[in-house]
């Protein structure tokens, strides 16, 4: 039955820091990468190389402008899975393919159950959850399952592709449950917020926020960029200053 | 949302399917020979077989379907194809005992037209539960549903009635006064569904709302990915008070001049009734491309 399990202790996620993601897109590629040859059918893409090509990600990284003027930001989003506790896409699920594991809350397909009618994808605020164009089948974050317990990879490797391979430790991944966490004492002292609160989806998967700026940026006003090009930086002093005068008074 | 057409002729032809069947079930026609009790009936599940075979084309695994079956308990789609299964069997039954005695069955008929209804009430809640599309998650959206389909049932059931007695059907003003209603909750429903937005904004959605309002910069993707082409339809909405005229006059306002004014020419009656579902596939196709789904909030769409 797709009814959901009770809250379980153990609450897996990820912690995502909003402060320190530069938009690399490698959690992107290597989601995709462990992802195609893991867990169910691959990620498919059609239409790779030609004009109009689609296919199926379980991790996307949006770019957004937060703020006007001065005070403005620009802010990199990664988005997968939230795993929520309530979520909506379980209970919709007509044949029970879509569940939420009651021992550490990991929500999974089950694509041989799956009959792709896409009603999970619609009930998501968040658009986690894309349909396979080849398989036909819903293919979601699986908070990789296959790596975060499995014993025959070393012990670095045993979490999420996407954290493994963050090269700014962006994404952190642990129990959300245990507020003695080393991921729960980073949400508690940053702030950590869940997207979308009025949707009701209790998201286990947690954001940080950029941090504030620092409270005096120097701002010296715009810089002459074609004085800079030309060599004409009226500014210049010490020694190579003293040898770019001297070296023109000798030509 | 995307229109897609098999879930525009699913919700259309098996929501008139259920409310023809309503309607025999109730013994509300009367046919004057056992090959009409047939025609009747067969027109009906006719109607509910088409829609149910268009709804099985929307799946990615057609060959799994019956799995939806399983969970009544948790799932609107799933308690819609489990009441949609035994309606048409007892609606398939009820038409087999009526040809072989000759009298159709009250309680089984009774059971039909309840469970019909029930039927149509849950496709409507399939839509209707899913709150991230505002649109949808009305209280009068199943009532919009349930009104079409027993319009449309009394269109066809009183064409069929003055095909097979050659008088004007005694549910003419019924039908009538069922075409006025579905207009009017219709309208309503036009009106308020999804007035006040999903409550969800790009700033909730990405929490960054402290830092002032929030943009998109750049998309996460350099072509459109599944998720824009199925939730982020945007298509023709400009359109939509155009369309919307269009589907009341063929949903509501032809059938309605036919009905008052050729309650007894079936030629004509057939006509309002195809000209009927007509109108009603427009406003089903509105009804998908009007709705707007909080995923988009995050490329660039503001609700």
């Amino acid at each position: 039955m797709t009814d959901m399990p009770p809250p379980s202790d153990v609450k897996l996620g990820l912690v995502i820091d909003l402060d320190i993601c530069v938009g690399c897109q490698a959690c992107v590629v290597n989601c995709k990468e462990w992802n195609t040859a893991g867990y169910g059918a691959p990620l498919s893409d059609v239409n790779a190389y030609g004009d109009n090509p689609v296919g199926s990600w379980l991790n996307r990284v949006h770019t957004f402008e937060a703020g006007t003027g001065k005070d403005a930001r620009v802010v990199h989003f990664p988005k997968s899975c939230l795993h929520c506790e309530d979520a909506p896409c379980v209970p919709v699920c007509p044949t029970g393919a879509s569940y939420k594991r009651a021992e550490d809350g990991i929500v999974l397909v089950n694509e041989d159950w799956c009959i792709g009618c896409g009603l999970c994808a619609w009930s998501c605020p968040y658009g986690a959850r894309e349909m396979d164009p080849a398989e036909g089948v819903m293919k979601k974050c699986t908070l990789c399952v296959d790596r975060i317990y499995n014993e025959t990879l070393d012990e670095e490797d045993q979490i999420p592709a996407c954290v493994r391979t963050c090269p700014t430790s962006a994404r952190h991944f642990g129990d959300l449950g245990d507020p003695n966490s080393d991921v729960s004492k980073l949400v508690a002292e940053r702030g950590g917020f869940d997207l979308m609160p009025e949707q009701d989806t209790k998201p286990v998967n947690k954001y940080l926020p950029p941090r504030p700026r620092p409270a005096e940026v120097k701002d010296d006003g715009p810089v002459d960029l074609v004085a800079l090009a030309n060599g004409q930086s009226d500014n210049g002093s010490g020694f190579w200053s003293w040898l770019d005068k001297t070296l023109d008074r000798l030509q | 949302m995307r229109p897609a057409f098999s879930l525009i002729v699913f919700t259309t032809l098996s929501g008139l399917g259920f409310g023809l069947a309503a309607i025999i079930g109730l013994g509300l026609i009367t046919a004057p020979t056992a090959f009409w009790w047939m025609v009747y009936n067969g027109v009906a599940l006719a109607l509910i077989g088409a829609g149910v075979v268009s709804s099985t084309m929307h799946l990615g695994h057609p060959e799994r379907a019956w799995r939806a079956m399983t969970q009544w308990r948790s799932s609107w789609l799933s308690r819609e194809g489990v009441l949609a299964a035994l309606t048409t069997i007892l609606l398939f039954g009820f038409a087999v005992d009526g040809y072989m005695t000759g009298a159709p069955n009250f309680g089984l008929g009774v059971a039909v037209a309840i469970l019909s209804l029930i039927t149509i009430w849950c496709t409507a809640m399939i839509y209707a539960s899913l709150k991230t599309v505002s649109r949808w998650f009305h209280p009068l959206t199943p009532f919009m549903f349930v009104g079409y389909a027993l319009a449309g049932g009394l269109i066809a059931a009183v064409s069929m009635d003055a095909m097979a007695n050659g008088t004007a059907s005694v549910l003419t003003q019924p039908a009538l006064l069922a075409l006025l209603s579905a207009a009017i909750v219709a309208l309503i429903w036009s009106k308020q569904a999804g007035a006040e937005g999903s409550g969800s904004t790009p700033e909730s959605a990405t929490g960054l709302g402290a830092l002032g309002s929030v943009r998109m910069l750049m998309p996460p993707h350099s072509e459109e990915n599944w998720l824009q082409h199925e939730m982020g339809f945007v298509v023709a909405r400009k359109h939509a008070d155009t369309l919307r005229k269009i589907s009341l006059g063929l949903a509501i306002v032809l059938p309605g001049v036919a009905l008052l004014a050729a309650a007894s020419s079936p030629v004509a009656l057939v006509l309002a009734a195809l000209i009927h579902i007509a109108g009603v596939m427009v406003s089903r196709w509105l009804f998908f491309a009007e709705a707007k789904h909080t995923v988009t909030l995050y490329y660039g769409q503001r609700h």
